[in-house]
């Protein structure tokens, strides 16, 4: 009989004790902590400066007129110095920034898409956060944030930049340039090496200072014939290009270039 | 140990630093390239010696225009209209006026001066790179006025070979047979012309039926298949001299014939009881070497340019298929392996690629395909054609095309046509009669 109250008690005691432990953990949902979210407060104009469609045109030309008045007072014209986003944009940038409104004839909510379909090299000088500071309504926190992100990637990819090649859309538009000055000439021997090696010395317009065949004696092996033909056309090519579509930035990494020209592809066909 | 990573860094970063970037370029356009061909500048006392000669205005204009002529035909040059020059054939022959020239997008141009000197005609002319600003080429020539044409086929040829980078084909001929008369009672004549159509001339009467010539790759003798008493027999004709004798006298037919590289032997068909078999025959000792034999239909043989292969069809297979064997006759491999029949196979003067006849669903190809029958491209296609040669740089075929006939057995015609490897420069070649059989010669002058 004790012995049976005393299991009855046992079991109750141990049936309190998980319920006492369980039940609160069954009772309370998982803890769901949201991504944290920094937001930085931005002190906002009394006005905004987003052009509304309708009214873009007649602030434009409030601003153009503005500008033009401006424009002889600044020295040199072109550097903007960057401002944090949290800083409050000065009349002067102001107007700058609705003068790249103007060229690009947008609605500013657009700026951040247009910039992603653009190349990186591009997309630093294009994209400034202190534009999109002053652009952006009070209910655009977000978005200023993101595209302070954005500019920061580039920052480093510029950094980056003057140390690596050119990035693959670069190199893309400079091929695609030559390609179309190329005239191949079609009577090579299509089991020879019919590679030529040009280097160049550019200028930061993408216009050539100077040109070097680097195997150049080859031009005159008895034999190689050929290459003095395939040279003779490459340069034909570089030249009819000029000026070449090289980036608007880091001259220093491709102010010296080499070109490879290789007629095998399109000869074997 | 940090010692060690910092020579390290210094050893790599310099290589990060200065590597120069590389861009590969490995494709470029097929456009024609634009050329400015400059009338050759000549002064009033030579044309007027020219005049009398030649009976020809402007013989420097004349000049220019077939080299003009020859460049478009190739369909690899564009040459501009002369009405946008800027400057005057005089100067531009002494110092031509880059800025001016580059102004109109000429990337080439072609420049010359022609005099009357010792009753003979003196041709200079220069090829200067616009872009470049540079003095590619400059050659005189000094021939009898009559060779005036020659001439212009010959500075084309230098042009060529200068921006391409391999022999030109302009001073060439072409042999053909001439074709006049219905269908039913045709009169067939050898003839030969320039490459361009000019200076054509019969070389049989028209009398015999004339079949199949064929240039000697190495001199100006010419083999074609001729009936004699209603039996095709292979003939030799040297052009020069107009001598013509009969090549072996072979009980049976004797067709296709075709001179080996070296122009040493001909190498033909020879039929008799129903098969026909591959023959050789030294031209100087006129011994006959027999190459194959099997039970088949072999003939059209072609040797390979370095001689020691021989393309040939047979039926062998059960249809008409390319084939292509050591010059001994051995080791035959068939080649062709496409839907259709192959025919006239023709080894490229350089060697890479046969050129070939093919007839499948009614109409009519011609086409290239590699040594070993890989790649095949079939370049044109038509109601009826055959008989590809290939121009001596490998870079030109001529053929001949004929036409449907009417119910009432009208409207045909035979005509000559050429086509480059690319399949998009086909041109029809004039002649004055309908023509047939084409046959390109080896360069006149090398």
């Amino acid at each position: 009989m004790n012995r049976n109250i005393i299991i009855s008690f046992g079991l109750h005691t141990l049936l309190v004790i998980i319920t006492a432990m369980s039940l609160p953990f069954l009772a309370k949902k998982p803890i769901d902590l949201p991504p944290i979210v920094s937001v930085e407060l931005i002190q906002i104009t009394d006005k905004t400066n987003i052009p509304f469609a309708p009214k873009a045109k007649k602030i434009i030309e409030k601003v153009k007129e503005k500008e033009k008045k401006l424009v002889s007072e600044q020295a040199p014209p072109k550097k903007i110095k960057k401002i944090k986003p949290d800083a409050v944009p000065l009349p002067d940038d102001k107007i700058d920034k609705i003068k790249k409104i103007k060229d690009k004839k947008q609605n500013p909510e657009k700026v951040e898409t247009d910039v992603k379909q653009i190349s990186e090299f591009e997309k630093k000088e294009l994209f400034d956060s202190s534009d999109i500071a002053a652009l952006i309504d009070k209910s655009k926190v977000e978005s200023s944030q993101t595209t302070k992100k954005l500019d920061k990637i580039t920052q480093n990819q510029d950094k980056e930049a003057n140390f690596l090649g050119l990035t693959l859309s670069e190199e893309d538009a400079l091929k695609a340039q030559i390609f179309g000055c190329w005239s191949i000439p079609l009577g090579l021997p299509y089991n020879e090496n019919l590679l030529v090696r040009i280097k160049l010395q550019l200028k930061p317009d993408g216009s050539i200072i100077r040109t070097e065949i680097l195997d150049h004696a080859r031009m005159n092996k008895p034999g190689q014939k050929f290459y003095k033909v395939l040279a003779e056309s490459a340069l034909r090519a570089i030249k009819l290009c000029q000026p070449l579509r090289v980036p608007s930035k880091g001259y220093e990494r491709w102010k010296e270039l080499q070109l490879n020209f290789d007629a095998r592809e399109m000869l074997e066909g | 140990m940090n010692l060690r990573y910092l020579v390290l860094l210094l050893i790599l970063l310099p290589i990060k630093v200065f590597a120069v970037i590389e861009v590969d370029i490995t494709r470029g356009n097929l456009n024609p390239l634009p050329v400015a061909v400059s009338p050759l500048s000549i002064d009033e006392k030579s044309k007027n010696s020219f005049k009398k000669i030649l009976k020809k205005e402007n013989i420097g204009e004349e000049i220019s225009v077939i080299v003009e002529n020859n460049l478009k035909q190739s369909g690899l040059f564009n040459p501009l209209n002369k009405d946008a020059f800027l400057q005057k054939p005089d100067i531009a022959n002494l110092k031509p006026r880059f800025e001016d020239w580059n102004l109109i997008k000429a990337q080439i141009l072609i420049t010359g001066k022609v005099t009357f000197v010792d009753e003979n005609l003196r041709v200079e002319f220069r090829l200067w790179d616009v872009l470049a600003g540079k003095e590619m080429m400059a050659l005189a020539f000094t021939t009898v006025p009559s060779n005036w044409r020659r001439v212009g086929h010959i500075i084309t040829d230098k042009v060529y070979e200068t921006l391409t980078g391999e022999k030109g084909y302009f001073d060439t001929r072409i042999i053909y047979v001439s074709e006049e008369g219905p269908k039913t009672n045709r009169i067939k004549k050898l003839a030969i012309m320039d490459q361009d159509g000019f200076n054509n001339k019969y070389l049989t009467l028209g009398n015999e039926l004339v079949l199949t010539p064929r240039f000697s790759p190495t001199n100006q003798m010419v083999t074609y298949l001729s009936y004699f008493r209603n039996l095709p027999r292979v003939y030799l004709l040297d052009i020069e001299t107009g001598k013509q004798e009969v090549v072996g006298d072979f009980p049976g037919m004797t067709f296709a014939p075709r001179f080996s590289p070296d122009g040493k032997k001909i190498i033909m068909s020879f039929a008799k009881d129903g098969k026909s078999d591959i023959y050789t025959m030294d031209l100087e000792n006129r011994i006959v070497e027999r190459i194959t034999n099997h039970p088949s239909i072999d003939t059209s043989p072609s040797y390979s340019p370095n001689g020691k292969y021989i393309t040939f069809n047979s039926d062998r297979s059960g249809h008409q298929q390319i084939y292509v064997m050591n010059s001994n006759g051995k080791n035959a491999k068939r080649i062709s392996f496409g839907n259709g029949i192959y025919g006239t196979p023709v080894w490229s003067p350089r060697g890479d690629l046969i050129a070939f006849t093919k007839l499948h669903k009614g109409k009519f190809y011609i086409g290239v395909m590699r040594a070993d029958g890989s790649g095949e491209r079939l370049l044109t296609e038509n109601f009826y054609q055959e008989a590809p040669s290939w121009s001596p740089n490998g870079r030109v075929l001529i053929f001949y095309r004929e036409t449907k006939t009417n119910s009432k057995g009208e409207g045909f015609s035979a005509k000559l046509w050429s086509i480059d490897l690319t399949g998009y420069n086909e041109r029809m070649v004039e002649t004055t009669t309908d023509a047939s059989d084409p046959s390109w010669s080896s360069l006149l002058s090398n």
